[in-house]
């Protein structure tokens, strides 16, 4: 890629999440630096973003599950076009089989590769609690 | 045509509650689909045709097809009249199943005025709950655009497939040479593969001559009876099959971001139609970005899935050139994408082509059949894909 950027992506503010009374428990754990993802006890199948109903079998028998948070890179783009520096946005293959779409972060932006494995920390929103981000381990 | 015989109401569910503090929109949207679907007897799975209105939360009917999983929908509606939505879309539906698009058809509405402290929107509000979109606490905030997730799938398209930004750059290219003969294109220069890859880069892999124009404008389109058409003095263009489908990340399962709704939308278009790709003889491809139309050409049958980089730096895009004419005004890259919303630009231009009308540098010879083909939302997070064939009648 011509034009790399290698700094890391502190420049952009992290609005508040939307957080719904279905979503709630998640940012809840998100404060305590805790990554939930919900799991089907009727077909057992992971799945994200959480929801109440499972996407795959439609039971509501849905449980949250904390997950270390680690995966694999499956695709990013590094956005240029931005008044506050560079940052990265992707989706991250879960172990347990998720993609999860999130920023990248504290790490040298043109170094970023598919299949890299990274895992998740927390970053601070203007005044609602922390979202999942991802760094290379 | 009569819907009159055509189609039964097989599943009706009333939501028992009447005050839903610990539920979300979307959950509530989904647990009546769940009791309708009981009621009836049948799957999600069966599912698909699927009608909502303004209550749903989202871009039409994209966020609660993903919400639910329901992977087999092939026809939307989100007409928004109030109030009496729901039986516009018994209507619709019924239609809609005379006309063979869909065999089970879902219908939702469900809403919390009673929590009126939740705000609607895709934002949030620190220390407080809000009620819109599903998807929207866990993307909305990671600064996503079109360009960056787009970007995605060209990345991934890239790793996959060996796809090159030279080969991208050959669509702009292809758009260009058309654009240069449109005297209302916003863009009217032609340009090279080496201006393409050596523009300044917007989101990886995307240069900013990767990205379409940002425009004023619009458009608008007349669509008859048979007898009304022929009463008209004006070529007959028929159309002669059609086809749509959503996409989205499904709950994160198998994520696959190299192809686009177009893999369904498409070979629904083409048996309606009883036609098949190589018979087009123009396509008008969305093009909000190089990465769009490739994927698409692929997903349409234009060419093999990952074989659209070679297809498109053969020069096959190219009026007079290539196999496959397409965006003969220059498409959103060049001439125009009114409102950031490129879909009734491609049928316009294919109307022309099939009218004849094209500019003259640009017309296909005994242009009979095209295909107009757009995809709406992101192919990054989730879409809508619609594909239409049209045919001039003698």
């Amino acid at each position: 890629m011509s034009d790399v950027q290698d700094k890391p992506a502190e420049g952009r503010k992290i609005p508040a999440p939307a957080v719904t009374i279905e979503s709630k428990p998640f940012w809840d754990a998100a404060e305590q630096g805790k990554f939930l993802i919900k799991r089907c006890n009727a077909c057992n199948e992971p799945h994200w973003y959480p929801r109440a109903l499972c996407p795959f079998c439609f039971s509501d028998d849905t449980v949250w599950e904390e997950s270390p948070g680690e995966g694999v890179i499956y695709t990013y783009s590094t956005m240029h076009r931005s008044p506050t520096g560079p940052y990265a946005i992707g989706y991250v293959t879960l172990n347990e089989g998720p993609a999860v779409l999130t920023n990248f972060v504290d790490c040298d932006l043109s170094k970023l590769a598919i299949g890299q494995k990274v895992k998740v920390k927390f970053q601070a929103t203007e005044g609602g609690p922390p979202v999942p981000v991802f760094s290379p381990v | 045509m009569s819907i009159k015989g055509k189609a039964y109401i097989m599943g009706a569910y009333e939501h028992p509650t009447r005050d839903a503090p610990d539920k979300s929109t979307p959950q509530l949207h989904a647990e009546c689909a769940k009791g309708a679907l009981a009621d009836a007897g049948l799957t999600k799975d069966d599912i698909d045709g699927y009608f909502c209105a303004g209550d749903a939360p989202g871009f039409g009917a994209m966020s609660m097809v993903d919400y639910m999983g329901l992977k087999n929908v092939r026809h939307m509606d989100s007409t928004e009249t109030g109030g009496s939505s729901y039986l516009l879309h018994v209507g619709h539906a019924a239609q809609a199943i005379a006309a063979g698009k869909c065999t089970v058809a879902l219908i939702t509405l469900a809403g919390r005025p009673r929590q009126n402290k939740f705000f609607p929107g895709g934002g949030g509000r620190p220390g407080q709950l809000t009620d819109g979109p599903p998807e929207a606490g866990f993307e909305n905030i990671y600064g996503g655009s079109t360009h960056n997730t787009y970007g995605m799938c060209a990345m991934r398209h890239m790793y996959e497939y060996g796809t090159t930004s030279e080969q991208l750059a050959w669509i702009k290219v292809a758009a260009s040479h058309h654009a240069q003969y449109n005297e209302h294109a916003f863009l009217k220069d032609v340009v090279t593969v080496e201006q393409v890859v050596n523009s300044r880069m917007i989101s990886d892999p995307l240069h900013l001559l990767d990205c379409c124009v940002v425009t004023d404008g619009g458009g608008a389109l007349i669509v008859t009876s048979p007898e009304v058409a022929r009463s008209l003095k004006r070529p007959l263009v028929k159309v002669i099959g059609a086809g749509e489908a959503p996409k989205g990340p499904r709950g994160g399962k198998d994520l696959d971001l190299t192809h686009s709704g177009a893999l369904w939308s498409g070979p629904i278009a083409f048996e309606e139609a009883g036609v098949t790709p190589q018979d087009m003889k123009y396509a008008s491809i969305y093009d909000s970005f190089t990465i769009t139309v490739l994927m698409q050409l692929e997903d349409l049958g234009f060419c093999k899935k990952g074989e659209g980089g070679k297809f498109v730096s053969d020069g096959n895009l190219i009026s007079g050139v290539g196999k496959l004419p397409f965006n003969t005004d220059g498409g959103g890259l060049c001439n125009n994408h009114p409102t950031n919303r490129g879909g009734i630009t491609k049928v316009i231009e294919a109307v022309r082509q099939l009218r004849g009308e094209a500019h003259p540098k640009v017309q296909v010879p005994n242009c009979d059949l095209a295909l107009a083909h757009g995809t709406g939302g992101s192919l990054g997070t989730r879409h809508g894909a619609g594909t239409v064939i049209m045919e001039r009648e003698a």
